[in-house]
């Protein structure tokens, strides 16, 4: 484990002098409270700047980072050594969770914990105000599938009045309607709202965010789609395709 | 026995990482449903090794999955706990600085409480008492509803108390910001909350523990100083003294019995007592 390398602005040996002021067992609770504060933080499906483990977390164990993401690989004795600044992170998550660690910005190195496993049927998680949540998530998603990875606005509004949800009322469930949509599911990462350029009045539209790919699949929606209109879901012909090519994609980021 | 995780131990802890805690027979299924959903070996009377597969693994990250008694009704529990104690604590993230303090000051009612139970205008009263921003009544009543809801207090009658969660967790924070306040059980050697007082010896009894060791006796002793016990007995329904596995941690490790009695002979007899309030 000793030849670990990590890619980082600092030299494996300057790391090194810096860890001799750290004692094993500071560094080990450091490893302790990144991998805390990525769980709490996900249990809320915030996304997690890197900026932010560093200021609230790793604060003055700074100068030997590497080498507290390095010491999480090793408690877990694993005899894989991976190079990647965050790979034991995302490898100890994922080892001991099922969570796998996903930078889904990485200009502003952003990321959000997936689950590498599905939900399954008698699992019985807590139920909670999120629970109903994901459920008109699951229909906005589908929605924007089913015409074409973009919708309008409007078009999702209109849909969701059909169901009885109203955005400009106050939701017993959802609170307020528009908010949960336009603000949350977006800080979330699961929607995209954007604006439609030259457009007057100004009008948005909604698209996948890079959560909700993580997160789902377009075949999982589309059998979503089809279990509600009770039809097979290869009677959509083109979207059933895309489903099977993204599917067919090893790595779908 | 395999010490290496595979996806029904992940299952598994994430299911119970959405809870915070669960009750023995929901442990159970849940164990099973795991073992099924992966199709691995199922074993039922090997939980305990299963959660310490995980716990192994856990170790380095300063969590533990615990095993304790509700003050309640005597039932076991099960709680994925945190044992580092940092302000990175999934309480500290949901609540608010002086919601916080409201807790704090909430459990220091209850720890200077006779019976381990505060009431809820007592509490309410220090709402606007708190240093870090004051709070209306109405506020305080919602925020306690939270606690409820989040499992760190269980309410009863318009009266609160530490949940089985919270004292799982919180156990080794209570021992030390409280030290001389509180008491382990005589009987089961855990934090006691909610018990009975000896009148003469001061050893305090959960009452679930209470319920089983007097069980069916007419004339009860004290265990320790063996005075009459001048309690009302609760009914024992459930069965607490299920035999704990040594491998899996309790909330407390346990002293021998022997030990406990040695050390209460030697302090002063008022020793167990809790100090009176001023």
């Amino acid at each position: 484990m000793e030849e670990c390398s990590f890619t980082q602005t600092q030299t494996p040996s300057q790391v090194r002098r810096n860890l001799e002021k750290r004692s094993p067992e500071q560094v080990d609770q450091k490893v302790g409270e990144v991998l805390q504060y990525l769980l709490v933080k996900d249990q809320k499906k915030l996304p997690i700047k890197r900026a932010d483990i560093m200021k609230s977390v790793v604060k003055e164990y700074k100068d030997v980072y590497p080498e507290i993401m390095n010491r999480v690989g090793r408690t877990l004795q694993q005899a894989e050594c991976r190079a990647a600044e965050e790979g034991h992170l995302s490898l100890l998550t994922e080892q001991v969770f099922g969570l796998q660690l996903e930078e889904v910005d990485t200009k502003n190195h952003i990321y959000i914990l997936v689950n590498r496993l599905q939900r399954v049927e008698g699992d019985n998680m807590r139920v909670d105000d999120n629970t109903g949540k994901l459920g008109l998530l699951t229909v906005i998603l589908s929605l924007i599938f089913m015409k074409g990875n973009v919708a309008k606005e409007s078009v999702i509004w209109e849909t969701l009045r059909r169901l009885r949800l109203d955005h400009g009322e106050k939701n017993s469930e959802f609170g307020d309607l528009k908010k949960l949509v336009t603000e949350e599911f977006v800080r979330q990462k699961y929607l995209e709202y954007t604006r439609i350029p030259h457009t007057e009045p100004v009008e948005y539209e909604f698209r996948w965010g890079p959560r909700a790919v993580k997160e789902t699949s377009k075949m999982k929606i589309l059998e979503f789609v089809s279990k509600i209109q009770n039809k097979d879901p290869q009677s959509w012909v083109t979207h059933y395709k895309e489903a099977m090519d993204e599917a067919a994609t090893p790595a779908r980021h | 026995m395999g010490t290496q995780m595979t996806d029904s131990h992940r299952r598994f802890l994430q299911v119970l990482m959405s809870h915070g805690i669960l009750e023995g027979s929901a442990v159970r299924a849940l164990h099973r449903h795991c073992c099924e959903v992966h199709k691995v070996h199922y074993a039922h009377d090997k939980l305990d090794d299963f959660v310490n597969v995980i716990n192994v693994h856990l170790q380095s990250l300063f969590m533990q999955i615990r095993k304790g008694m509700s003050e309640d009704d005597g039932r076991q529990y099960y709680a994925l706990v945190n044992l580092a104690e940092t302000e990175i604590t999934k309480m500290a993230s949901d609540y608010a600085e002086n919601e916080l303090e409201l807790f704090r000051k909430t459990m220091d009612l209850i720890i200077q409480s006779d019976n381990g139970f505060a009431a809820s205008t007592s509490i309410l009263n220090l709402s606007d008492q708190l240093q870090s921003k004051k709070m209306k009544k109405k506020e305080a009543e919602q925020v306690l509803q939270n606690f409820v809801q989040d499992k760190w207090l269980s309410e009863k009658d318009g009266e609160y108390t530490l949940s089985t969660r919270c004292i799982m967790e919180m156990e080794n924070y209570i021992c030390n910001t409280y030290q001389d306040m509180v008491n382990k059980c005589n009987l089961c050697g855990t934090l006691a909350i909610q018990s009975q007082i000896c009148d003469t010896c001061g050893i305090q009894i959960h009452l679930p523990c209470v319920a089983t060791y007097f069980k069916g006796q007419t004339d009860p002793h004290c265990p320790n100083c063996n005075e009459f016990w001048p309690y009302e007995i609760p009914d024992s329904n459930t069965a607490i003294n299920q035999p704990n596995s040594p491998q899996l941690p309790s909330t407390a490790p346990k002293e021998p019995p022997s030990a406990v009695r040695a050390k209460r002979r030697a302090v002063p007899s008022t020793s167990g007592r809790r100090p009176n309030r001023s």
